[in-house]
């Protein structure tokens, strides 16, 4: 056990440095950069090469990256010139972190309570038009561009009916205690009731917007789980032996059949994140998926170096757990 | 591990029949799906728009491309010409006809997506016949890189090989959407072949003498056309919706004089808020096209799905 | 049973949150602005309000000190805190009394001494003096090396061209306090720039006490990008109606409080909030949902219904210019002057103007707006004439010419709201008179400044929008240098036309000076570097419980005149 982790963890190192070099190469091969996004039609030749001499954008490629390297493995991720001037880029991350946390929570809560429900219900007629209606349903959430959805949620919810707030994370007249970066949380660990509902209702929108993405694979997933288990004999044996529907539903069915779907949830982070990008745009939600936006068009790339390389970290962390916790429950894998 | 995977490794798991048993497969799989409503729905709306496609500028009221109704745009008091006599839905904002340009839009979409998939399934092949053909280190070395593309999201991935293109057009984003696809059809094409690796076909004319390459191309890939009809109808479906979002994330075509649904949706975000059927008109057509590519790849990956057929 | 009830309870428990958050919103809707309770503000203008003003703004501001920005966003916040010597006039571009009531040069035009007002005190406390005038004279000229660099003090590096030590020659020479309100400034050369330079957001001024504490000057590179001293983060202390109160990162918002012992009329709003709302159509839904009170640059295309739900489009006098910029060095047939006219001739500006730019735009007839002193007003419109294009192109013997025309994506400048329209029109232009046109479409930071700047764009659209009243903010940053945009070391006139920019600018007798400018800008459009295309007015909007913005031709809008009523 103690060498699959060790060699999981190795690997999680020797990819991690791939991608930083990787990342490094694709970011100063886009066209465009830092310097002509700061200087914009003022730019002049002096400053233009001043800007890049100050930056350090003059020197050699693989210069350029051993230096990142180096201060990188000392947890220095550079200074943000773009997404928030002057501040450090590991910071940018780490103020924006909460808010792409929070939203991905609520949309995975959205997306869990009204697809394994319908996932289960589903699967139990299968073949009834309420479940081709909803693979039908699911799968038009597959084919409705997110972007589109944040943008008709909109457009019918804060703008012409008013009853949402159209975008931010809380309204500039609250005035809210911060602390930890959650702001419902933090409504309700301070007691600011008002806060706290406030947030929630910012988060209402984008969260809908998002769960569209998780919603179609938790409920496919669990679809097809639950089909799976109630072929399996000991279901059967379970009805055979008399037991009570509600008894083999809850202890053989759903038990069983929500194990793939957990994992699959452990799964969606990626997903979540590339949706973020753009729910976060359309709702300016102050998180990772709008600062990702807003550092490409800005060239910020000390930001977009650390959010991308964290988000993988945490991407790749996650999968890692999930394959422990089936390296436990599952000896053979360990040999693999 | 992951879902995507699983679902590609379980559809290459249908290519593993003989082409004798496949016929009763593919029999069988018809015999269902002649009854499924969700693929009959699916197949319908692709029909429908493949014949608009072929059809269209024979159909379209006027010229696409014309600026027809320029003299009525004033960016200010009239940017977007409405509805009127020969223009059911008005023009967009450099005069051109709308529902001409909905029409016409048919082509190039299903042309981005075709092209995409087409390019997709190209690089897949070769990189999937030289892994699941050759074997052995080859094998080892291109699924590593196979599965490390498929753990990325696609639309992340297609936005970052957008990006570094100098001079964006309609060429780029179809490259950028076809390399996302490529890792997906390398490991269903790997699958499917390994899958057959040990048949009795394969086996029988591997005992005849029958050289490597021979295997591959002759027996192997065709028994695999199944699966990957089936998948290139669901890449088909994310490919239009990708291309759309590169668009809106201005990734997209620059140049729109050749209209294409897509486009049409990112470049009407200016105008969402005082004229939203800019955006609204070409964003459903996206939506029904792409839920008719999905609707009818899922009934078919069901009806071939060899687990799933109970 | 229980999957029906989980589901059932599943969708009624969302079903319930959205409606009790739509029911609560109706109360929670008005207080969002602060309004209900600021009774005071209204035609008496005074103090009394405590209303608030939240202004939805396009990005983050670089710090909150002016002297190292150079973007709009920041400005518009310093522009809040610091008052300068010079403040343009209300709604113009002219110089008039800010922090100096007035101001004399000596015969020569070297030694400028300035009357300071009196009873000045830094939201610190601290006395403004003549001292103090002098101390932030020498805090911008003794900068270290960072500071020094023309990107970070861009302003200071365009303006005045050198800092204290760098071996280069500065048109800052010093600073001395006589008496207590009387500051004299000695600079080393004569130019029309001087003073009134001084009224942009850059040279704000800022409390002596607080550079000090607060260690202004130690701006700082590292790690690909600069850091900033606490003045500017944090303690940012000028003497203006507005005191920075806080910047909440997380929640992108940015809270100044009414200074209530401003030394002029103190401001409407007792607190002003810039939100960072970097994409548009969220802005104008913001102020539609009434969260946000106004924004800059709306849309054209949404002037109308902006105005029609009662909001206030205020249009800024156009002060600006948008150009067709023409660089020989990778297409040399441009060195000859018929290809120019011809490409010039071909376009018909007057239809463009009409069909692409905002009611009040103007064709150009030279590089520079009709508001900046040295305008040529004998100048006409070149001439729109497809024939003339032709016989010109067929004389050069270029009937079969074909051009790159650049234009950018992923923008909108003031002076061009949608590239990709009036990309459009000039196309057809030039087509319909046999040209053919390339169109090579770039995001704006994704390589098009950088193409233009390197010279691989043969013709491309740019602009500009003046920063003060001076030909030499103009024509005198496009040309002055003969390594431009337009490459105009390339042609016999450019080092011509460069020197006589440069004689302009140190002409210390106004009227020959501007007499100068008018015969150069009558020989720029003899040498055609570049085709003017147009003025467009930029514009602000409010919404309509909002009075007393002023909109100013320099986007240089002061919040402190604003009040808002019930």
């Amino acid at each position: 056990m103690l060498r699959f982790v060790i060699r999981r963890g190795l690997q999680l190192f020797i990819a991690m440095f791939v991608l930083s070099v990787l990342l490094f190469v694709w970011l100063r091969s886009l066209p465009g950069g830092p310097v002509t996004a700061l200087l914009g039609e003022r730019g002049t030749p002096e400053s233009t090469a001043a800007l890049r001499e100050a930056l350090g954008l003059d020197e050699p490629l693989h210069v350029q990256y051993l230096r990142f390297l180096q201060r990188a493995l000392e947890g220095d991720f550079g200074i943000s010139n773009g997404v928030l001037r002057g501040a450090e880029a590991i910071d940018v991350f780490l103020t924006r972190l909460p808010a792409t946390i929070e939203l991905s929570i609520f949309a995975l809560l959205i997306a869990v309570t009204l697809a394994i429900p319908l996932g289960y219900v589903a699967a139990r007629r299968h073949g009834s038009a309420l479940d081709t209606g909803s693979v039908i349903g699911s799968l038009v959430g597959v084919a409705v561009p997110v972007f589109f959805l944040a943008f008709v949620l909109k457009y019918f919810f804060a703008i012409r009916w008013g009853l949402l707030p159209p975008s931010g994370r809380q309204s500039v007249s609250i005035d809210a205690t911060h602390v930890t970066g959650f702001f419902v949380l933090d409504g309700i660990l301070t007691g600011e009731w008002d806060a706290a509902w406030d947030s929630f209702r910012h988060l209402i929108l984008p969260a809908i917007a998002l769960s569209s993405i998780p919603f179609a694979v938790i409920f496919r997933i669990n679809r097809a789980s639950v089909l799976d288990v109630l072929d399996e004999d000991y279901v059967r044996t379970a009805r055979a032996k008399g037991l009570q529907a509600p008894v083999v539903r809850q202890r053989h069915v759903m038990r069983n059949a929500l194990i793939p779907v957990v994992t699959t949830i452990g799964l969606q982070i990626g997903a979540l994140l590339a949706g973020a990008v753009l729910t976060e745009t359309v709702f300016n939600f102050q998180g990772i998926g709008q600062a990702l936006a807003l550092g490409f068009e800005t060239r910020d790339y000390p930001v977009l170096q650390v959010l991308i390389m964290m988000a993988a970290l945490i991407y790749i962390i996650v999968n890692l757990l999930v394959d422990i916790a089936y390296a436990v429950i599952d000896p053979r894998v360990r040999t693999r | 591990m992951s879902t995507k995977k699983e679902r590609i490794d379980r559809l290459a798991d249908a290519g593993r029949v003989s082409r004798e048993e496949g016929i009763s497969l593919y029999q069988s799989a018809w015999l269902r799906l002649r009854r499924d409503v969700v693929f009959l729905i699916g197949a319908t709306i692709i029909v429908l728009f493949v014949i608009l496609a072929a059809i269209a500028p024979w159909i379209a009221p006027h010229d696409p491309q014309a600026a027809l109704l320029i003299d009525q745009v004033r960016p200010q008091t009239n940017p977007v010409p409405g509805p009127q006599d020969g223009f059911p839905l008005g023009a967009d904002y450099a005069g051109r006809d709308l529902f001409s340009r909905l029409i016409v839009g048919a082509q190039q979409t299903l042309i981005v997506g075709v092209l995409a998939t087409f390019g997709g399934l190209v690089g897949g092949l070769t990189l999937g016949t030289l892994a699941g053909g050759v074997g052995g280190w080859a094998d080892a070395v291109v699924m590593r890189i196979v599965d490390v593309m498929l753990s990325i999201p696609s639309l992340l991935m297609a936005f970052s090989i957008a990006a570094v293109f100098a001079n964006p057009s309609q060429w780029t984003v179809i490259l950028a959407i076809a390399i996302v696809q490529v890792p997906i059809f390398a490991r269903l094409l790997r699958g499917s072949m390994l899958a057959q690796r040990h048949s009795d076909h394969v086996l029988a004319a591997r005992a005849l003498g029958v050289r490597r390459p021979a295997i591959v191309f002759r027996h192997m890939l065709p028994n695999s056309l199944g699966p990957v009809i089936v998948q290139a109808t669901l890449v088909l479906a994310t490919a239009i919706i990708d291309a759309a979002a590169l668009s809106f994330l201005g990734l997209g075509n620059p140049d729109d004089r050749q209209p294409e649904w897509g486009q049409m949706l990112g470049k009407a975000q200016d105008f969402f808020n005082s004229f939203p059927h800019l955006a609204f008109y070409p964003a459903v057509c996206i939506i029904v096209v792409a839920l008719g590519f999905t609707l009818m790849g899922e009934s078919l990956r069901e009806a071939l799905d060899p687990k799933s057929r109970r | 049973m229980i999957n029906r009830k989980v589901a059932a309870i599943a969708g009624a428990t969302v079903l319930a949150l959205v409606l009790t958050s739509c029911a609560s919103d109706r109360d929670g809707d008005d207080t969002n602005t602060g309004t209900d309770d600021g009774s005071g503000g209204g035609d008496t203008g005074g103090g009394a309000s405590d209303a608030t003003f939240v202004f939805g703004a396009a990005g983050a501001p670089a710090s909150f000190d002016p002297f190292y920005a150079s973007d709009g966003e920041t400005f518009r916040i310093t522009r809040q805190i610091y008052d300068n010597l010079i403040e343009y006039e209300e709604g113009g571009a002219a110089p008039g009394p800010g922090l100096a009531e007035s101001w004399e040069s000596s015969e020569d035009g070297l030694t400028w001494t300035f009357a300071l007002r009196e009873g000045v005190t830094f939201h610190d406390g601290t006395e403004f003096n003549a001292e103090a005038v002098c101390a932030n004279f020498e805090r911008w000229f003794n900068q270290n090396e960072v500071g020094q660099n023309a990107a970070v003090s861009y302003y200071w590096a365009a303006d005045f061209g050198g800092f204290a030590g760098d071996g280069t020659d500065s048109l800052y020479d010093s600073c001395e306090a006589t008496d207590d309100l009387t500051a004299v400034v000695t600079v080393t050369r004569v130019t029309s720039k001087f003073p009134t330079i001084l009224g942009q957001a850059a040279y704000g001024i800022a409390s002596p006490a607080a550079l000090e504490e607060f260690n202004a000057n130690d701006v700082a590179a590292e790690g690909e990008g600069f850091v900033f001293p606490a003045f500017a983060t944090e303690n940012p202390t000028g003497s203006g109606a507005f005191i920075f109160d806080s910047y909440d990162e997380a929640n992108g918002t940015i809270t100044l409080v009414r200074n209530e012992d401003y030394w002029g009329e103190s401001a409407g709003v007792a607190e002003l909030v810039f939100r960072i709302i970097p994409d548009e159509n969220t802005r104008r839904q913001e102020l539609e949902a009434g969260t946000i009170q106004g924004y800059d640059l709306p849309n054209p295309v949404d002037w109308a219904a902006l105005e029609e739900a009662g909001n206030n489009v205020q249009v800024r006098p156009a002060f600006n210019i948008l150009y067709l910029g023409l660089n020989p060095t990778t297409m040399p047939a441009l060195t000859d002057d018929r290809v120019r006219q011809a490409l010039y001739h071909a376009i018909n500006r007057e239809q463009l103007v009409a069909s692409q730019l905002p009611e009040g735009a103007e064709v150009a007839t030279q590089m520079m707006p009709s508001a900046v002193a040295g305008y040529n007003t004998e100048l006409t419109a070149f001439e729109y004439s497809p024939e003339l294009a032709q016989q010109l192109l067929a004389d050069a013997g270029m009937s079969d010419l074909a051009i790159d025309l650049w234009y950018p994506t992923e923008v909108t400048r003031p002076y061009m709201p949608d590239p990709q329209r009036i990309y459009d029109s000039i196309r057809a232009d030039w087509e319909a008179v046999g040209i053919t046109v390339n169109p090579v479409a770039k995001p704006w930071n994704g390589g098009y400044l950088d193409g233009v700047q390197q010279d691989q764009a043969p013709a491309f659209f740019l602009g500009w929008t003046g920063d003060y009243d001076s030909a030499a903010n103009f024509i005198g940053t496009f040309f002055e240098s003969p390594e431009n945009n337009f490459a105009t070391h390339e042609y016999t006139w450019g080092q011509q036309l460069s020197d006589g920019l440069r004689a302009a600018d140190s002409e210390p007798d106004e009227a020959t000076r501007e007499g100068l400018y008018e015969q150069l800008n009558a020989d720029l459009m003899e040498y055609l570097p570049a085709l003017a295309i147009s003025h467009s007015p930029p514009a602000i909007v409010v919404a309509g419980n909002v009075e007393g913005l002023v909109p100013s031709p320099l986007t240089a809008e002061n919040f402190a005149t604003i009040t808002i009523t019930e």
